[in-house]
Formats: structure tokens, sequence, C-alpha cells
């Protein structure tokens, strides 16, 4: 073996006293010897087939994790203390549906009015009014410190606190309109407002990174091309935003949905408490809570469908290919696995 | 005002470029024009006068307030002291009694679609297609059909040579082909004047070109063009007026020829040979 061999056969020609490598040599097909030193010897690789790695320690996790997985389903399945046939008794019962459409409702109208006023205090929160933005920011702080729970027994017992609400002129006693705390706060009313006004708080936060997260380019842009205030706002800038608000927004709504069962305190016959009644009667714990979960499982599944698509919409532009849809995802793949007479032409 | 003798602006030397049909509307005076930010004055009295049809290339070094200068021009950058006309028009302000009053939003914004401008980094919108960025404006702006805006847009696309990329959004596009979406963008207003911010400062030095290109036809065709720009080759061939800034100020004005070949001042000489020198030395 020459010394001034550099071919890629031999990485290591220092080492070449050392038996390993001198056999490795040996081996190699390509001698050395023939050809000029200097340049590699064409060897043709073409007929070879291609053999990928192998990854032994993904097969071994595989297993083991779809041995779990099988066991948690074969216990769900066969113990009897799930009560499979009570859930399944009380899952379509008309008394839990009602209390499914109360949840929708709370956290429909709480979500909608919150995520508005969320915008309001977000677009506050960035004038350049100080005072616009004290407000905003002491409304946030305040809504964000105080527990959820408080807020709604505070709203339910506004009454004790202020025993009429009426609407006249401040400081004088011109009244032109006075009603009852206690008829005017329901606890619907109660609901809505605690579950409202915590979601702004929250939400205008989230709207506001997103409004930040719009390069300030575009909105100078958009003014030196005389476009309006307005629809700066709505056509260049929130659509942007929209890209960064919605993953945070969706996490809120869907926090929302479960989070409309503390409304149980107010004893409001949403889910929850429509199923805690229920479980107080019949001593089916368990089972019912059951009914409950699965309930918000499928809200949440059906959100987290809208919320694929919705998301797709806003990244239009902002990737260069959008990706396939799962519709169009399984689509292609029976076009491309179509059967063999389908694709002869 | 009438006392601020020692700031007369003095008046391009150059004719209108040959061949543009005789300009009659974007005659820009700058009058006096400072600007401070917090404790630094980035414009330290500016005066410039560029006529219809005009081509003014402001040149100088970084931080010599080519740029703050330019925004000044379509209000975006207010301004401290002095004035800008348009064709006599007042930008940004209003005559009452001794007082210049700032105008409300709505009335800037509707000078500034006489005044297109084209930024560094292009500022397209990235959620609208070419199409749409060029299009979106006219109506949003001047309240114009879609149906036409549409096929103006499709128009000025094909005169900057993009009309096959009409639907591709700015991402899928080249940073060239970006800038040229954004010319035609600013050129669907139909704006007297157009400001080029370093149009092609972003830009990969094989794609400079085809977007001077496109700013070399624009400077035929009668429409009052102020750019600042670090390309001096392209300054030398397109501008009627060459302005050289430093420090906030207007050091030196005059034709290419002048500028570029015979600078008066030691402090442009100094600057241009740090900038032209090597490109002559091969």
């Amino acid at each position: 073996m020459s010394s001034t061999a550099t071919t890629v056969a031999q990485s290591a020609p220092s080492t070449a006293n050392g038996p390993a490598s001198a056999g490795a040599a040996d081996s190699t097909p390509t001698g050395t010897e023939t050809g000029p030193a200097s340049e590699p010897p064409a060897v043709d690789y073409s007929g070879y087939k291609l053999v990928p790695a192998k990854h032994p320690g993904r097969w071994v996790g595989t297993v083991l994790v779809a041995l779990g997985v099988a066991a948690v389903l074969w216990s769900l399945a066969t113990n009897p203390r799930w009560e499979w046939g009570v859930v399944a008794q009380w899952f379509t019962a008309q008394s839990v549906v009602n209390g499914l459409i109360e949840t929708l409702k709370l956290t429909a109208i709480s979500g909608a009015l919150g995520f508005i006023l969320g915008f309001v205090l977000a677009l506050m929160r960035l004038s350049a009014s100080p005072l616009l933005v004290g407000v905003s920011w002491t409304f946030s702080w305040i809504f964000r410190s105080t527990p959820l729970l408080v807020q709604l027994l505070l709203w339910y017992n506004l009454g004790y606190l202020y025993e009429k609400v009426s609407l006249g002129i401040p400081f004088t006693d011109v009244r032109f309109f006075e009603v009852q705390t206690t008829t005017l706060i329901s606890q619907f009313a109660a609901a809505v407002l605690g579950l409202t006004l915590n979601q702004a708080a929250y939400s205008a936060e989230i709207i506001r990174g997103g409004i930040l997260s719009v390069d300030q380019g575009q909105l100078e842009a958009a003014a030196a091309l005389g476009i309006p205030a307005w629809r700066r706002s709505t056509r260049i800038v929130l659509p942007q935003a929209m890209r960064a608000i919605l993953p945070t927004a969706f996490n809120e709504i869907i926090g929302l949905v479960k989070g409309t069962s503390i409304v149980y305190v107010l004893a409001y016959s949403e889910l929850f408490y429509t199923v805690q009644v229920i479980y107080n009667r019949t001593q089916q714990v368990l089972p019912l809570l059951l009914v409950a979960t699965l309930w918000y499982v499928v809200i949440t599944s059906v959100l987290s469908v809208f919320q694929y698509y919705i998301e797709r919409h806003y990244s239009k532009g902002a990737v260069r290919k959008l990706p396939d849809t799962p519709l169009q995802k399984v689509r292609r793949f029976f076009a491309t696995h179509a059967p063999v007479d389908r694709k002869t032409r | 005002m009438s006392t601020a003798v020692t700031e007369t602006p003095t008046t391009a030397p150059a004719a209108p470029a040959a061949g543009s049909p005789a300009a009659t509307r974007g005659h820009v005076q700058i009058t006096d024009v400072r600007k401070t930010y917090g404790a630094t004055e980035v414009l330290k009295g500016v005066s410039l006068i560029v006529p219809p049809g005009g081509v003014a290339v402001i040149v100088g070094p970084s931080g010599s307030g080519k740029s703050t200068l330019l925004r000044t021009i379509n209000h975006l950058e207010k301004v401290d002291g002095g004035y800008i006309t348009i064709d006599g028009e007042l930008v940004g302000y209003r005559l009452r009694g001794n007082k210049l009053h700032e105008l409300r939003e709505k009335d800037i914004l509707k000078q500034r679609t006489d005044i297109g401008m084209v930024f560094q980094n292009f500022n397209l919108f990235p959620h609208l297609t070419a199409l749409e960025n060029v299009a979106e404006p006219p109506v949003v702006a001047q309240g114009r059909s879609k149906e036409e805006a549409r096929k103006r847009a499709l128009e000025l696309l094909d005169r900057v040579g993009l009309k096959d990329r009409a639907n591709a959004y700015p991402r899928q596009l080249s940073g060239g082909q970006q800038q040229r979406v954004a010319i035609a963008r600013a050129l669907a207003l139909n704006p007297k004047i157009l400001l080029f911010d370093e149009p092609t400062s972003a830009l990969d030095p094989e794609l400079v070109n085809e977007v001077l290109d496109v700013i070399r036809e624009l400077a035929t065709s009668g429409t009052t063009l102020i750019i600042v720009t670090h390309e001096m080759g392209f300054a030398r061939d397109v501008a009627d007026t060459v302005v050289f800034m430093d420090e906030g100020q207007i050091i030196e004005q005059g034709s290419p020829q002048e500028i570029f070949t015979n600078p008066r001042e030691p402090r442009t000489r100094s600057f241009f040979s740090k900038v032209i020198e090597p490109a002559f030395n091969i």
C-alpha cells in the first residue's frame, strides 16, 4: 500500500500498520495500485439495492407504548365499575342534553361578548390616551387577579351590596329608571357577567399581542397609500394578527367550555350542575361524571376541527404553500393508491 | 416665515427629462424643514425644489437624514419647523389666521393618494396576492370600482413585467419581484409624485437591476420622482438633480455631471471618493 493513497476506501492511511486496517485494506475490492494514486478509482454502484438504516430502539418503544395503550383500553372496556351501561343510559337523557345546551349557550354568549369587549380593551390599551391605557390596564389587572369563583359569587350577591340599580343623573335625585338588583341579576345574568368580564380581561391581552406582532411597516405602507384607519385595522392588521391570536384564542374558548362548569356554585343548571343533581339522587357518581366529561370531549373535538380550518384560512400568504386538509390527504392517498385498473390509461 | 431669506430654496437647474410629456403637476417645494428626535436634530433646515416631472436623487452617508426628509414629504413624519408644498398646496397643514393647523387624518390620507411611496422592505401586504395588493388601495382610498381597479392593476403588473404572477402571494415572489409589485401598487393611485426610500437596499445584487429598470422607465413618464439610494451609477444615469446630504443638511446639489465629476464641497468629494472610486479602479 503506497503512502500517498488518499482514496475514499482508505480513510486512515496513518494507521496502516494496525492489523484491523490492514485487513480492511486487503478486503477492499479496489486496489490502490491500479490507476494514479491521486484520483479515486471509479466504481459503479448502480446495480446495488438500497437498504434503509434499521431503528431497533424505535420498534421497542413502539411496542411498549402499544402494550400500555392496549392495557388501558382493556381495563376501560372490561372493568365493570366504569358502568358503561349507566353512561350510555344518561348520555342522551333529556335533562343532560338540556344542561349541555345551557353550557353551549353560556360559552357562546360569554365567549363572543368577552372577545368583543377584549378587542375594545386591546384598542384602548394601544391608544395614545393615558387615561384609556390606564383604564384598560386596571380592568385586566383586577379581573385577572380575582378568582372566577369570587367574581361569580360577587355578581350574584350584588343585591347585598347595592339594593337597587337605577339610571339617572349622577349626584342628583333624578331617576329615569330603577329596579331591584335581585330581579335584574338572575343566575344566568350573574354567570354571563362573571364569565364575560373574566374572559375579556384575558382576550384583551391575546388580541393586543396579536396586533403588536404585525410589522409596523404594514401600517406605514397602508397609511402612505391613503387607506383609512378603520380599513387599516380590519383589512391589513387584523387578518395578519389573527395568525398570532387564533391558537391562544381557541385555548381560551376551550378553557371557557369547561370553565362554565364553575357556574354550578350559582345552582345554574348547566351540564355539570345537572350531572351533579342526578348523581346525588342515583349515587352513580363516576359514570355520571364520565357523561359530562365525554360531552366536554365532544365539544373540544368539534372546536379543534373549527380551529384547524380557521387557522388554515388565515395562513393564506404566510406560508408558501398551504398544507393539505385531512380530507385532501385522504383523497390524495386514494388517488395514488388507486387500484391498478383505474390507474391504467 | 417671510424673514427666512437665508434659506431661499434653489431651483434645480436641470431641464425636464428628455422625451417626457410636458409635466404640469408634481411640483415639490421643501422649505426650511426641521426635525428633531429627542436631543438629536435630524433635519437642520432643509430646502429643496423639484420641478414637475423632475427626478431628484438624494445621496449621502447613513444617518444623514435622507429617509427622514423623504418621509416628511407625505407626512409620515411630522415636521418640527418649515413646510412642504406640492403644487402650491401645503402638505399636512392648513393655514388659518397666522397659524398652520395640522389637518385631520381624513384629509392627510387624501393628500397621500397623490404621493406614492416605495419602501426599502417593500411592505407588501403578505395576506393579499400581488393583484390584490395593487387593486386594494384605489378601491379603499379613492372609491374606485373593484372591476376598474382590477383592470388597472393588471395593466400595472404588466408594465412591471409581472402579469403572469398576479395571483402569487408576496412570499412566493423574489425580492426584486416584490419590489416591482410595490412600485405597481404605488402607481395604482395615479400619484403626482413617487418617493423611493432605498428601493434596492434589501435586494440581492443580481436583482437590483430589474427594479432599477422599472424606475428608469418611470423617470421618463412625467411623474416627479424623489429617490433615496446608494446606487451611484443609477443616480448618475437617471437623475436631473443629485442632492448630497450630510448631518441633516443639504451640502450640495446640482446635475449629476457637476456633483459626481466636479463636486465643490470637500465633504461631497470625500464621500464620493469612498463610494465611487472602487468601481472605477478596476
